[in-house]
């Protein structure tokens, strides 16, 4: 089956290495990927093995060594940081392991936040961070400031967050690493839902459970891709 | 900065300030100082060479004054070494319808210091001054109440005196002090008269805080027989008190035995040369005091970059997070700056109201007078300062890469 749309990630002899000379860490060892709107994709791979690096790269809050990395058909080298902030803000919705809220804000501001970023009016983001809010299940919660939540009503917000703009993809960087089974088996059921609505999802897992959500898996192993598979449904 | 409501901003400049009031205060505080003592420093100098210009000119254009040398004599300056006071044979001999035509009077002035008191009211005039009827005359002093001492009175040594208001009113608030016995440096004096008040001139000298008293009396019972202060000369009108003073300094070069073209043990002065001088003198003191106040702004500015820069570091992390979600980096720059602004603004406006505020008090014995010029400049400058101190620290969190922000711990 021939793609109509260009792949929404494209990556192509991707490296990156930290630091210089003796005590270089070379994390990724060239990687090359493409990723198709809609796809639902867990990365695995031991501790270390590059994947944290690789999910920056992607989410463009880091720049790869060398190699090429296009977003839809944006070569994201050639953009400016004014550029970037736009992608970051239009195209992607990241998720941390760490939730990284804004501390001291509540959850309607915090899920506000991007698109107040990209200029929509206050009364149109009260409205779609409610509609965020709801859909994660924490539409009672929109008052609450992060550290009056639980660890797993945060990742929620963090999840409404990245996709309160509908964004072309949701990168999320181990989002259960952190929380309880009960937990993890909500936020793997979100992801699940994100993913039925449109949006591609690319997830970092140890977690069998959010595993079996993805209908493609690739493993790293030292920087390099080991294994890439995809189920049809 | 697109969308990113006022709300939005104003949020984030309010979150950075209250995460440490105490530390926000202190900040302001140092503004605040800034641009206060700026207001209150230009305020005093702009005020004491007003008080002093006021004094001068209340001299009145005929008025020319003969000093030592040294200012008090003790101290003359000269190289002369048989320098010479000014004695009661000078001002005789200044009164010589011949040698000064252009002269009307002179009559000596001999300052002693002291308090006066009354039942157990004290008041300590600027000057005890002791002199002959003609000052009051040459030095533009008319009496309100009673009646001058006369010639008799200083040939007999009376003690009689006539005081100024600030005295009358110190020793006998709304009474009448005439013919009231006061006791001045342990004499007891009789009040005759009340000077007209010459009005407050602020600053270092008040003209109605006097005591004048015949010069004999003086000198028996309070200062002795030394040197005079100063004489006071009146020439005949106001356009000829140049010649008046050329005539004053060949007088004095005959009486102190000065040769033509040596330094001579006294000074003749007269309204326009004093107020020359005191304007440079003032100037420079204005100029000093606003060095100081300069000084003290940017130490302001210093508090501000510093509390900027750790405003900064601890929400590094928060910028990291804010540019993975979208934000832009003049939205990150705009947000810091606000912050920053907001500071400095608070301490430009409490520090116009403190300072002008104390502006209205005597300040070291000067009647400080505003400028509008200083507190624009000021609360400008104030503004500045938020910015540039501010926008340093900002730029370099806005410069910020996300993953070098989020990775900061
Ligand atoms: N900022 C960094 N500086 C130096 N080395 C790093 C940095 N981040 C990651 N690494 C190294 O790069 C390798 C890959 O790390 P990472 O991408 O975090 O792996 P993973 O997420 O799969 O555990 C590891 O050896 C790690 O120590
Ligand atoms: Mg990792």
């Amino acid at each position: 089956m021939t793609p109509v749309k260009p792949p929404v990630v494209k990556v192509e002899a991707v490296t990156k290495v930290y630091g210089e000379g003796e005590t270089a860490v070379h994390a990724l060892r060239g990687i090359s990927l493409e990723i198709e709107q809609g796809e639902f994709v867990a990365i695995m791979g031991a501790s270390g093995s590059g994947k944290t690096t690789l999910m920056n790269i992607l989410g463009c809050l880091d720049i790869p060594t060398d190699g090429d990395y296009w977003i839809r058909n944006l070569n994201v080298a050639e953009l400016d940081e004014e550029q970037l902030s736009v992608v970051r803000s239009q195209l992607i919705g990241f998720v941390f392991q760490s939730f990284n809220l804004i501390p001291r804000t509540s959850a309607a501001q915090n899920v506000e936040l991007p698109l107040a970023y990209q200029g929509v009016s206050l009364s149109n983001r009260r409205k779609r961070a409610q509609i965020a809010l709801d859909s994660v299940g924490l539409g009672d919660r929109a008052r609450h400031e992060p550290q009056e939540l639980s660890g797993g009503q945060q990742q929620r917000v963090a999840i409404a967050r990245a996709l309160v703009t509908n964004p072309a993809m949701v990168l999320a960087d181990e989002p259960t690493g952190a929380l309880d089974t009960q937990s993890t088996k909500e936020i793997s059921e979100l992801l699940h839902k994100i993913n039925e609505n449109g949006s591609t999802v690319i997830v970092i897992t140890h977690e069998e459970e959010v595993a079996r959500a993805a209908r493609r898996v690739i493993r790293l192993r030292d920087g390099r891709v080991v294994e890439d598979t995809k189920w049809v449904a | 900065m697109g969308g990113l409501g006022l709300r939005e901003v104003w949020r984030f400049a309010f979150r950075g300030i209250t995460a440490n009031r105490m530390r926000s205060s202190l900040t302001v505080l140092g503004v605040l100082i800034g641009v206060s003592s700026v207001i209150v420093l230009t305020a005093v100098g702009n005020g004491s060479a007003l008080a002093v210009k006021e004094g001068i000119e209340k001299l009145g254009t005929n008025s020319i004054l003969v000093m030592s040398a040294g200012g008090g004599g003790r101290f003359s300056r000269t190289a002369n070494s048989n320098a010479k006071g000014l004695t009661l044979a000078d001002a005789k001999a200044l009164n010589d319808s011949l040698l000064a035509p252009d002269v009307k009077m002179a009559a000596p002035i001999l300052n002693a210091s002291g308090s006066c008191t009354y039942g157990n009211l004290t008041s300590t005039p600027q000057n005890i001054t002791g002199t002959w009827p003609s000052y009051f005359e040459a030095s533009n002093s008319p009496i309100d109440k009673g009646y001058y001492w006369s010639n008799d009175d200083v040939i007999a040594g009376r003690p009689v005196a006539i005081i100024g208001t600030t005295v009358a009113t110190d020793l006998f608030g709304t009474d009448s002090p005439l013919n009231q016995v006061i006791r001045c440096h342990g004499q007891s004096v009789t009040v005759v008269g009340v000077m007209k008040s010459k009005g407050s001139t602020g600053g270092f000298q008040d003209a109605d805080s006097i005591v004048i008293a015949p010069i004999t009396f003086v000198q028996r019972s309070m200062s002795g027989y030394g040197s005079l202060s100063q004489i006071q000369v009146e020439a005949i009108s106001a356009t000829s008190t140049t010649a008046a003073m050329d005539e004053v300094t060949t007088i004095m070069n005959t009486q102190h035995k000065i040769k033509a073209g040596a330094n001579a043990d006294y000074r003749v002065l007269n309204q326009a040369t004093i107020l020359a001088s005191s304007t440079t003198s003032s100037h420079t003191l204005t100029v000093l005091l606003a060095a100081i106040a300069a000084i003290s702004l940017l130490v302001g500015g210093i508090g501000i970059t510093n509390i900027m820069l750790v405003s900064v570091t601890e929400r590094t992390r928060e910028i990291g997070i804010r540019k993975a979600i979208g934000a832009p980096k003049s939205a990150i720059l705009t947000q810091f700056l606000i912050e920053a602004m907001l500071l400095s603004l608070m301490g430009g406006i409490s520090g116009v109201l403190f300072g002008v505020g104390i502006s209205h008090f005597t300040v070291l014995g000067v009647k400080p007078v505003v400028s509008l010029t200083s507190v624009l400049s000021a609360f400008i400058v104030s503004a500045l300062v938020g910015l540039i101190f501010g926008g340093w620290p900002a730029n370099r969190a806005a410069s910020l890469r996300p993953i070098e922000a989020l990775r900061y711990e």
